[in-house]
């Protein structure tokens, strides 16, 4: 089968500045950045599952951002479907956002409190000038509604926010999102928020209109065992860069990186007969402004190389479906 | 029988609330051992962390323990004196909450929360012993002494964690409650923190109460495992009989819906519908409306909790509970 790549990103780089004090101001010349996200590169294939994850403050959301262009970036390209989208503006982006959509977290915090589900799920509509009527619009968020399991439609359209449990909510912003029909889809962590015992319809249904849609996702997680679950790559990302990527089973099966090893061992395994093992890992996460010399994770590597706090380990290829930044793997 | 640390009986909390009462708990009964880890484990709203405050009386109003016993070496604790309770909390019983930074005090240094904690209960202690006790104690946690003058905005998410840990064990009580202590933290920093919890077992002989939501947290690392669903508690056993053998059917759907990561081609499945609402429980059994196994018995009446094998106790009609 010939794969065809929907979205590719090289050397991505987003810097925040850092603001300074009135007297630091008054005497130094020097700005300061927040490395976000440092040089970035991937390309995601047509119905993908691809999966960024790493903890908090890695870059793993603000490069999603980046992606569907909310922020722009301080260098680096994307390109969708071929196309060069970096520079784009106005109008075009406006065309360009029918085709990727994002899902969001916090079920609660992304619906006015004051507009009902379905105004809310057909507002895209209204705004892309995709419906002539009221009745027109009403219809394709009916259809929308069932689709992700608020049956019957009904019965939800006319509801608002706080009368949805946490779990109908993220279906109806998942509604909102697929309402334009798009192709390509940033979910960040689209079930954290959702009570264990229903958080696997949630991904039951993403997967399910996946396959009926024929929808691209980009997944943005902190959880390697929802990313094991659904993901087909996963790239894993510590302050700001990508240190390994590659095909979910040999991401879990062999991983290369120390930092990814030490993130797998801390995984919770529900097995109380299990023997665990400690975490290999010193110290905690450096300041994204002040990044380590060399290697980022030579701070907290548990055997680095002289080498390792001088040169910048490049992501290599070790199998045609895995790659990793380590020079201890050259 | 062995001689127990705490013995919960028919525990119950009521919310008296402008829509309406809330049980929050309801007739909750376990116990535990010396150095014993358990598992509290439930969805949000499931009553875990009122039972969890409710031990050391600390349930916010309008909260209010209505009913019950929970003896702890033989004592009522729901029984005292607000001045005994005082005694308690901090020397016998203490507790570590979910959010570190709402717990410090901000324009205060770590120091001197451990200080004023040392002297407020042993005023004739001098400063100078209490801040030579303060290192060693932020020592035994993995912080460096030096720390000690800094402001809690200073410390990482992960420290600030330590921190309030090493204030829970200072007066070296007999069991430490810690409720979500490490749902803020990333996965690396949570599994040291419960590293440390863990090891306080070992080092202090301590039992520990574990609150959360993450069942496979407490699978991984407690000896025992109290399930809670809507103010209930519905299943209790050790870790290893709860995984093998589940009894309450929302105890095994809880267990088909969490990953693992070390099982390959794992097929999850989730527990219907969604939990109910605290105002307007379902009549009888509260768990009928997304029970797989569900009958009619289940709708009139509430199944109360039974031993069905060795101390595996479970409210379900499946296995008697009349």
């Amino acid at each position: 089968m010939v794969q065809t790549e929907i979205l590719k990103v090289e050397h991505l780089k987003k810097y925040f500045p850092v603001e300074k004090g009135f007297l630091e101001k008054l005497f130094t010349r020097t700005r300061r950045f927040v490395r976000a996200v440092d040089d970035v590169s991937f390309s995601i294939n047509k119905g993908e599952v691809f999966t960024l994850a790493g903890e908090s403050g890695c870059g793993k959301t603000t490069t999603g951002r980046v992606v569907l262009k909310l922020l722009p970036p301080t260098s680096g390209r994307i390109f969708f479907k071929g196309e060069d989208i970096t520079d784009l503006e106005g109008r075009h982006v406006r065309l360009l956002r029918r085709k990727f959509q994002m899902i969001f977290q916090d079920p609660y915090a992304s619906f006015s409190p004051r507009m009902s589900i379905g105004d809310a799920i057909g507002h895209p509509l209204q705004i892309h000038g995709l419906v002539s009527d009221r009745a027109n619009k009403r219809k394709k968020v009916l259809q929308m509604l069932e689709r992700v399991g608020l049956t019957p439609g009904e019965q939800f359209i006319d509801l608002y926010p706080h009368q949805f449990s946490g779990g109908q909510r993220q279906r109806a912003a998942i509604a909102r999102s697929l309402i334009l029909d798009p192709e390509f889809i940033v979910a960040d962590e689209p079930v954290s928020m959702i009570d264990v015992s229903i958080r696997t319809t949630i991904i039951d249904l993403l997967m399910k209109l996946r396959k009926e849609l024929e929808l691209t996702f980009l997944f943005i997680t902190h959880d390697l065992a929802v990313a094991k679950y659904i993901s087909d790559r996963i790239a894993i990302m510590y302050l700001g860069k990508i240190v390994e990527l590659g095909d979910k089973n040999e991401i879990f099966s062999k991983p290369l990186h120390p930092y990814t090893q030490a993130l797998l061992s801390a995984i919770p395994v529900p097995d109380p007969e299990r023997k665990r093992r400690e975490v290999e890992l010193r110290g905690e996460v450096p300041s994204a402004i002040d990044i380590p010399s060399g290697c980022r994770f030579h701070t907290r590597c548990k055997s680095p190389y002289k080498e390792c706090l001088k040169t910048e380990p490049e992501l290599v290829k070790v199998s045609p479906s895995h790659y990793v930044a380590c020079l201890r793997e050259k | 029988m062995k001689p127990s640390l705490l013995e919960v009986d028919g525990l119950t909390v009521n919310y008296a609330t402008m829509r309406g009462n809330i049980r929050a708990v309801e007739n909750a009964s376990f116990s535990m051992g010396d150095s014993e880890v358990l598992g509290l484990v439930g969805e949000s709203g499931s009553g875990k962390s009122t039972l969890g405050l409710s031990l050391v009386r600390l349930v916010p109003p309008p909260g209010r323990i209505i009913g019950g016993h929970a003896f702890l070496r033989n004592k009522n604790i729901l029984e005292l004196g607000e001045e005994d309770m005082r005694y308690v909390r901090g020397r016998q019983i203490s507790y570590v909450f979910q959010d570190p930074m709402m717990s410090l005090n901000p324009v205060k240094k770590i120091g001197d929360h451990f200080v004023e904690l040392i002297r407020t209960h042993d005023p004739l202690i001098s400063r100078e012993k209490a801040v030579a006790r303060t290192r060693k104690i932020l020592e035994s946690v993995g912080i460096q002494p030096e720390r000690i003058d800094d402001y809690p905005h200073q410390l990482s998410g992960g420290m600030r964690q330590r921190v309030m840990i090493a204030l829970a064990i200072t007066l070296n009580p007999s069991l430490v409650i810690a409720d979500e202590p490490t749902t803020a933290l990333d996965v690396i920093v949570q599994s040291k923190i419960l590293d440390l919890l863990q090891n306080l077992r070992k080092s202090f002989g301590m039992s520990l109460i574990l609150i959360t939501h993450d069942l496979s947290i407490v699978l991984e690392r407690c000896d025992n495992v109290v399930v809670m669903y809507a103010g209930q508690l519905v299943e209790y056993a050790s870790t290893v009989e709860l995984s093998k053998n589940p009894r309450h059917p929302y105890t095994q759907g809880l267990l088909r819906s969490i990953p693992n990561i070390e099982l390959k081609d794992q097929k999850l499945s989730a527990i219907s519908g969604s939990p109910p609402s605290m105002l307007d429980l379902p009549k009888g059994c509260h768990f009928w409306p997304r029970c797989p196994h569900v009958m009619k018995v289940c709708h009139e009446k509430d199944p109360i909790l039974v031993d069905t094998e060795n101390g595996h106790l479970t409210r379900c009609f499946l296995y008697g509970g009349e």
